[in-house]
């Protein structure tokens, strides 16, 4: 009972709490034990947080699910005032069943399920490469490796963009030497670019993970391993990955959260390659469009609240299947 | 060995003498690394073959990582008609300053407001960011009141909510309240982080002692007192981690700006150089030259401080992944 109390005072009332207890803080009066006084100024610690997060986290979650009930027209060419009208489940029913929302779903969807794999398995393989070597030497790659991560998400897409391009990119005399001839940006390999590019900016921040994951495994099981007559191989198979699996799982899954909602790829190559990257690529970008070009905010809101719906079930679904893998 | 042939006709000034010191102190760090190769499991010869594939591997990797940086390293220093004819991965002509001064004078120099705007905006809003952190973490790690579970629920949950979820109705708040198009919509709703706050109050557990609160206590100090004169600095790593996690986020934001931000006055860097290869693609002018400067000039100071404050981010990375 207490809880729901409390998460309706967080809620709504975050703003009343503070100021109250403040009061009562400062004016010190001697009603209020120095055990009491003492909790309130530990719980003060944390009033500025707690009251940006409810205007700036909470408060636009409610916003958004109250835009999403309504629907607002214009009338004429734009000109005059909205007419704001109560729409129910409205937005929904049309973001359920809209063919250009899913279509964008659908392909992002199949995207991510092929390139986290990808990325997570890439990664792994690095984390055991380098675990491989002498301290030294690992220190010196794994900097080197990380030069991805340190270069803005926006300007390692335009690098790519311009190594893909046809006129200043070497990429494609490049492949041209092994008689490939490629265009990076036709309909068919366009998400192979991306997926590259993905790939290329995030295996060494992985990396870095499952890399400090490999670091705890005592060093004794190896030695043990070795004088069993296990191959590094087989000691990398059978000891060193199935160590790091709750570590893959969580890359894992902020891999895929990110993926679905993926924006800036898309966007910036769309600025290149127009024809075949469409407005309506991805679901992030529908909901721009539709907030943005087209104006209708509150069907934009209702199909934010679907995209943030789907994530939540694919992350739910990732951690459950992985939980029964591991029991 | 190279104590003893070192020239010593000069041994009386202090500058030779620190010379000495220095030198010694390399021989002393040599010496530790061969020991540190020793490792006897290291050592046995069978896995002479399997550690050349491992080393082939690896750098076949850190050429893929480090081929496009190179690229974009290298571009940034030709001028417009070498970017198109000559080899894209070595030197040509050396133009870089023309490059430069042509980047920071066109349109009235308005990268160079781009840039400062991305400064201003990370560095307001990550001493915001860390201030509002610390102390909620702190809080919630060292005291016991009223609503601390239901706060800390709140800040595990609100791991879940995809970003996508709050963009469109905080571009209606910002609206509302008058912060849409203003640099506050940059950085005031960037201090309150549920991610850096949860990473402060793992820190605080196991940096600040409840044992020192109370010595503190006895001795007279205020609780306010006792955070920002004792604990604070207890908690600096956090604090350093914590800042530079959101310096660079901020630094590389781009949805958060293309969405609440309109006049290019306003606009962070990466914003910008979007607009230019939007525009570069879509008329007569070729702006790439300048995009790739540009994307030089963006990312260098970055590279920097993550290579000088590894120490902070990586901390951050191991927190964040393994609590």
């Amino acid at each position: 009972m207490s809880s729901r109390v409390e998460v309706r005072k967080s809620l709504d009332g975050a703003e009343q709490k503070p100021s109250r207890q403040a009061r009562a803080g400062a004016s010190a009066s001697p009603r209020f034990s120095w055990r009491t006084k003492q909790r309130i100024k530990g719980a003060s610690f944390t009033w500025p947080f707690v009251i940006g997060f409810a205007v700036f986290t909470l408060l636009p979650v409610v916003v958004g699910l109250g835009q999403s009930l309504f629907s607002s027209k214009t009338s004429g060419l734009g000109f005059g005032a909205a007419t704001v009208s109560f729409a129910g489940f409205d937005n929904f029913a049309r973001g359920l069943v809209d063919p250009v929302f899913w279509d964008s779903m659908l392909r992002v969807s199949i995207y991510a399920v092929v390139i986290v794999p990808v990325i997570q398995l890439i990664s792994l393989t690095l984390a055991l490469l380098i675990d491989a070597v002498k301290r030294r030497v690992a220190n010196r790659f794994r900097l080197i490796l990380l030069i991805p991560y340190m270069i803005p998400g926006i300007v390692a897409i335009m690098i790519w963009l311009y190594l893909y391009s046809p006129v200043v990119g070497p990429l494609r005399p490049f492949f041209g030497l092994f008689g490939v001839h490629t265009d990076f940006f036709s309909g068919s390999m366009i998400w192979v670019s991306i997926g590259n590019l993905a790939v290329w900016g995030s295996i060494g921040f992985n990396m870095l993970i499952l890399f400090g994951a490999l670091q705890a495994v005592p060093r004794e099981i190896f030695d043990a391993a070795r004088v069993d007559g296990a191959s590094e191989f087989r000691i990398a198979m059978s000891i060193k990955v199935p160590y790091v699996r709750g570590s893959l799982v969580l890359t894992g899954l902020l891999s895929i959260i990110g993926t679905l909602q993926i924006f800036n790829e898309p966007t910036l190559f769309r600025s290149i390659s127009p024809e075949s990257i469409t407005k309506d690529f991805t679901p992030s970008m529908v909901i721009y469009n539709q907030a943005f070009q087209v104006g209708n905010l509150n069907y934009a809101a209702a199909l934010s609240i679907i995209l943030a719906a789907v994530v939540g079930a694919a992350s739910v679904i990732i951690y459950r299947l992985t939980n029964k893998v591991e029991s | 060995m190279t104590l003893t042939s070192s020239p010593s006709k000069a041994l009386d000034t202090k500058k030779d003498t620190r010379k000495i010191e220095l030198k010694a102190l390399r021989l002393r760090k040599r010496q530790l690394r061969s020991m540190d190769n020793d490792d006897p499991s290291e050592l046995s010869g069978k896995r002479g073959r399997s550690s050349w594939i491992v080393l082939v591997g690896l750098v076949l990797f850190a050429l893929y990582s480090v081929g496009p940086a190179w690229w974009l390293l290298i571009s940034a220093t030709k001028s417009k008609e070498d970017l198109y004819t000559t080899d894209a991965m070595w030197f040509a002509d050396f133009k870089l300053f023309d490059n430069l001064a042509s980047l920071f004078t066109y349109q009235d120099g308005i990268f160079g407001t781009w840039l400062w705007n991305s400064l201003l905006y990370a560095f307001a809003s990550s001493i915001g960011h860390t201030v509002v952190s610390m102390a909620a973490g702190y809080g919630l790690a060292m005291y016991a009141f009223r609503g601390k579970g239901t706060t800390m629920g709140f800040i595990i949950g609100s791991f879940l909510i995809p970003g996508a979820l709050l963009t469109i109705p905080s571009y209606l708040l910002f609206v509302q309240i008058g912060m849409y198009d203003t640099i506050w919509a940059m950085i005031i709703p960037a201090f309150f982080s549920p991610f850096a706050v949860y990473l402060a109050k793992i820190y605080a557990e196991g940096a600040v002692p409840s044992e020192l609160l109370e010595a503190a206590r006895i001795d007279g100090a205020g609780e306010y007192r006792i955070f920002f004169q004792i604990s604070s600095r207890l908690m600096t790593t956090a604090g350093a981690t914590i800042f530079l996690l959101h310096f660079v986020g901020s630094w590389n934001g781009f949805f958060g700006p293309l969405v609440y931000l309109r006049g290019a006055d306003k606009w962070p860097v990466m914003l910008g150089l979007y607009s230019w290869l939007q525009r570069g693609t879509d008329s007569t002018v070729d702006l790439t030259g300048l995009v790739i400067t540009g994307s030089l000039v963006a990312t260098i100071p970055m590279v920097i401080l993550m290579i000088a404050m590894q120490r902070y981010w990586r901390s951050g990375v191991a927190m964040g992944s393994l609590k």
